[in-house]
């Protein structure tokens, strides 16, 4: 087991080194540089050549690369030039934001997903799963964002159930029970637009695991030894479709990192994605770079951790 | 004589298709005894595993009429509930494809533990294992406390399927079904699972379905044979008759078209054509007759039923008397006949 | 005249393994094999599954990488690296009729591919030639739109002969043939390959685990167990005379047809069994392989004990 995952992590890191290479070039390609967020633009040319000279500016891209790898593996992505401070404290109380927002989505995409997609293949073709079905076919049509602006529309605007921004109402002492209580409140409208949308896919890969499995000839040995339905599905039909959908559990990190960029723009709830929108809007390049290498990263590892689960609950591909 | 273990009376299983039903088993009669191996066979699409099914309870959506007596009990359409009683306990059944007949996902002792648990359910948990390493011993599989804790993935075919068999064999069944044992397996295999099983039988005491499309296992195995073709029996008889005086023209060409290894033939017989899907099954008069096109139109009867023609042989209408194979000819086959 | 001559083949599969994948054993499939094969016979190759038929048979072809020995076709070395020359005269059918042909593909496209690859034909010869194949196997020319879920599986089993002999080949590797089908169906494919073989001068390959289909069909047979021969001889010699404990249990374990015998089977399976246990340790060494071929007749080979 340890030497699969030891294995897989030393396949991850070229990998990462090659995501940081592209991101690197792509920053280097898109117009303006590392200064254009220092300089006051009433500096002279000289002035500001020196500074170039001085920051390293003209040396070769790989020795630019080196430098800029160097920083990015002890932290240090650079100034963010819109908020005049450290890229890695800006991003730091973003990430921590998105983190709650993703836990709480996912949560919410299993809570409704599992109990919905063995509805749904249980009772395949029946009126209760056409039901379920003819929602994750909505779920595809609908782009997240669309689906979170009505609901922010209805719930937080007209109903005012829910808040319309931001992360914690403002004046509360961290660490206290309403503080905590006010956080999921921001969170909830959020996670919800995201999950509700999120989960069709869940719902639908689980549904047809399940008609798959039923068809199974293990299922018929274990009708054949006389288990009552109930222990047929719980104990074969279920645990056999649900593995798949664990090993996907790595690769929804992906999914959720595409749904939160437009959902915390919407609900101007501070996370990473929100910061994204905004520092390309600003040209913030060098937000945007630390944001795009840490959601690759992130997807890395997402898939990395999909392998592990997979070799953990499938005996067929265990690793010892 | 004492009641049959098994007894089947005009038992039909239909299938739906689109709107209708069409029967797969259509108006099959049946008994099986105490320590008696009842062999079925025919063609793939004869109806076989529809028929084991339908015994089992195993169908979901299929309609079943007749009866099904198993111990003079009808267990036709009994609730699942209820069925559930027999099925595993004293009614099993053993699978054609042991790649796939196990939960890739559970330990085999796991499996076998769950056939004790569903029908022993005051045998505590260390007595059941101690039971499972010694059915695992049983069925002939080495390092059987090793092997209780490994995954199907991790045995070859045949140790899949002899685990099959301990599960069938878990709580002493009164009747075992196997459909196909051994068709999925090599030679050896096959000899050797043959052999357990009947040795298995003899222990047990259990009457036994075998269901097979290969005669060499039927003729290694059963008591007594039913030829079945498009759903219905057409030639049953006890072991030695069946071989060594086939009547009816499908059991004399499934016989001439394996090859034997004692004499040497040239060619072996084709059986025209192909099992008709149940679509297309002929419904009136002879349904196998498409299959032997030299003989002539009025040779077949209309309502071919089977008779009985020695004490235990019944062949299906009284067609043998006229067939021959297209390359002996008709005068010869006359002739025998007027001979016997 | 020989046509195939296998020398001392050899291959091995890795086993990888360790933090960096690397070799760390091998699965010995064909360990050191040797055979010929005559213009116009049928040669059969019978053992258990995993014994390393199939990948003979596809060393053969070219499909697999060899390890060790040489391969000569028509006297000529085809492997000049680890890999047999693909040849045009050398075609193979699998077992599974179900599988083996592309589900996507039309049977028109599925026996010209052979042919596309070889030879360049206008349109209208191809289809010519795809018919002709076709009514050669038995199939309707009409079938050449249909895909290959439309047949059953000896009409399926028929399309992959249609390709194997596109290119006129003269040995055809067949692995399993008619084992995935029922007996009717298997007759069928079996007299048709014994026409077929007539008809365009054949060598064949015969690849099975059913000795009584081998026995139909072969001229001289092969024994393989755990990738080494045990035995060779001509189709009496085997059946009538095997000399090695695993032959004696393979023909021991043949369904005789005769219900009558069935006691006296199980009985002398039984006592073969005993022979198997007791002679394994002669017949095998330490790591359960065979010894070297001997000769005792001209024609029949035997891997006989070499110690004690
Ligand atoms: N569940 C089913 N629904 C519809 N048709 C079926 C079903 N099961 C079997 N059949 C059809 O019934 C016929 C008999 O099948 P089967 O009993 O499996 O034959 P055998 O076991 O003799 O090969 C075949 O034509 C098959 O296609
Ligand atoms: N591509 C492969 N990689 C690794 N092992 C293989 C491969 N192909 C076959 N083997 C192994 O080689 C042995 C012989 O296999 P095979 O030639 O398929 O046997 P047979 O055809 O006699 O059943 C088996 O143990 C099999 O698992
Ligand atoms: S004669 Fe009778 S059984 Fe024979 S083929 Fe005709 S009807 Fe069928
Ligand atoms: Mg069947
Ligand atoms: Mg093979």
């Amino acid at each position: 087991m340890w030497k699969f995952t030891v294995r897989r992590l030393l396949i991850t890191t070229p990998q990462i080194i090659l995501l940081s290479a592209i991101v690197f070039i792509l920053a280097k390609m898109m117009p303006g540089d590392a200064l254009t967020g220092l300089i006051d633009p009433t500096l002279s040319q000289e002035r500001i050549a020196e500074m170039r000279e001085k920051l390293g500016l003209n040396n070769p891209w790989y020795i630019q690369y080196r430098d800029w790898l160097a920083g990015v593996v002890q932290g240090d992505f650079g100034q963010s030039f819109k908020y005049q401070m450290p890229v890695t404290e800006l991003i730091w109380q973003r990430v921590i934001n998105t983190f709650w927002l993703s836990l709480v989505s996912t949560i919410m995409i299993y809570a409704i997903g599992l109990p919905l997609g063995i509805v749904s293949g249980r009772y395949n073709d029946r009126l209760i799963d056409q039901l379920i079905t003819g929602y994750t076919y909505l779920g595809f049509a609908t782009p997240v964002f669309i689906f979170g602006l009505v609901a922010l529309w209805i719930f937080g605007f007209m109903l005012g159930w829910f808040p319309t921004g931001g992360s914690v109402e403002p004046g509360l002492e961290p660490g206290t029970f309403e503080y905590i209580l006010s956080k999921l409140h921001h969170l909830l409208l959020p996670s919800l637009s995201i999950a509700l949308i999120g989960t069709v896919g869940t719902v639908q890969y689980l549904r047809s695991e399940i008609i798959d499995t039923k068809q199974r000839d293990f299922i018929i040995t274990a009708r054949a030894k006389g288990a009552p339905e109930r222990r047929v599905y719980n104990r074969h039909i279920f645990r056999n479709s649900i593995l798949p959908i664990a090993a996907f559990f790595g690769y929804e990190i992906i999914n959720l990192i595409n749904g939160s960029i437009f959902i915390e723009q919407i609900f101007s709830y501070p996370g990473m994605g929100n910061l994204f929108i905004e520092s390309i809007m600003l040209r913030d390049y060098s937000v945007v770079t630390a944001l795009v290498l840490l959601s690759g990263i992130l997807a890395i590892l997402g898939a990395l951790l999909s392998d592990i689960i997979l070799s953990v609950v499938d005996p067929r591909i265990r690793i010892k | 004589m004492s009641n049959p273990l098994l007894e089947i009376k005009n038992l039909k299983t239909s299938f739906r298709i689109g709107e209708k039903y069409y029967a797969a088993v259509d108006d099959v009669s049946l008994n099986v005894n105490e320590n008696e191996v009842l062999a079925i066979v025919g063609e793939s699409g004869s109806g076989k595993s529809a028929l084991a099914f339908s015994v089992m309870g195993l169908h979901n959506r299929a309609k079943i009429e007749g009866d099904i007596f198993f111990k003079g009990k009808n267990i036709a359409n009994l609730p699942t509930k209820e069925m559930n009683k027999f099925r595993g306990n004293e009614l099993s059944m053993i699978f054609q494809d042991p790649l796939t007949a196990l939960n890739p996902l559970m330990e085999v002792g796991r499996q076998i533990d769950e056939v004790l648990i569903l029908h022993k359910s005051n045998m505590p948990k260390s007595q059941r294992k101690k039971y499972i390493i010694e059915l695992l011993e049983r069925v002939e599989i080495p390092r059987p406390k090793h092997v209780y804790n490994q995954f199907p993935h991790e045995l070859s075919g045949g140790m899949r399927q002899r685990v099959i068999i301990a599960i069938a064999i878990a709580n002493q069944p009164e009747l075992l079904i196997a459909d196909e044992p051994t068709t999925a397996l090599d030679v050896t295999i096959q000899a050797q699972i043959l052999d357990l099983m009947r040795e298995l039988k003899d222990d047990l005491n259990s009457g036994v379905v075998l269901i097979t499309h290969d005669l060499g296992v039927v003729a290694e195995m059963a008591d007594r044979v039913a030829v079945m073709y498009a759903g219905e029996i057409v030639e049953i008889a006890d072991v030695d008759t069946l071989f060594n005086n086939p009547q009816h023209p499908y059991t004399r060409s499934l016989l001439s078209s394996i090859p034997l290894l004692d004499d040497a033939q040239d060619k072996l017989h084709v059986i025209h054509g192909i099992v008709p899907s149940l679509k297309h099954l002929p419904r009136e008069g002879c349904r196998f007759s498409a299959r032997i096109p030299w003989i002539e139109e009025d040779a077949h009867e209309e309502q071919p039923t089977l008779h009985e023609i020695s004490p235990g042989h019944f062949v299906r209408c009284t067609c043998y008397k006229h067939f021959y194979f297209p390359d002996e000819s008709k005068e010869d086959q006359n002739h025998d006949v007027a001979k016997s | 005249m020989t046509l195939l001559k296998v020398n001392d083949l050899k291959v091995h599969f890795p086993i990888r393994g360790g933090i960096l994948n690397r070799k760390i054993d091998a699965i010995r499939a064909v360990d050191g094999v040797n055979f010929e094969i005559r213009q116009g016979e049928t040669y059969g190759l019978v053992g258990e599954s995993g014994s390393g038929k199939t990948t003979t048979g596809k060393a053969v072809m070219g499909l697999n990488n060899i390890t060790d020995g040489e391969i000569y076709f028509e006297n000529e070395l085809l492997n000049k690296g680890s890999k047999v020359n693909i040849r045009r005269d050398i075609q193979m059918i699998f077992q599974d009729p179900y599988s083996s042909l592309n589900p996507r593909k039309r049977v028109f496209d599925i026996i010209a591919e052979p042919i596309r690859n070889y030879e360049k034909l206008s349109k209208q010869e191809e289809k010519r030639r795809v018919q002709e194949l076709l009514s050669q196997v038995g199939l309707s020319p009409e079938s050449i739109l249909k895909y290959p879920h439309e047949f059953s599986g000896g009409q399926r089993q028929r399309i992959g002969v249609a390709r194997a002999i596109a290119l006129k080949p003269k040995l055809i590797i067949m692995d399993e043939p008619v084992s995935a089908l029922d007996v009717s169906v298997q007759a069928q494919v079996l007299n048709f390959m014994q026409e077929l073989q007539e008809e365009l001068n054949l060598t064949y390959l015969f690849i099975s685990h059913d000795l009584g289909v081998v026995k139909h069909m072969c001229d001289r047979i092969g024994i393989m167990y755990n990738g080494r021969y045990v035995e060779e001889g001509t189709k009496e010699e085997i059946f009538n005379d095997p000399q090695h404990i695993y032959t004696k249990r393979l023909v021991a374990a043949i369904p005789d047809i005769d219900p009558k015998r069935r006691q006296d089977n199980f009985k002398f399976r039984e006592q073969v069994k005993d022979e198997f246990t007791n002679s394994y340790n002669d017949y095998f060494d330490e790591d359960g392989l065979a010894y070297q071929l001997k000769p005792i007749t001209d024609t029949h080979r035997v891997a006989l004990p070499e110690r004690g």
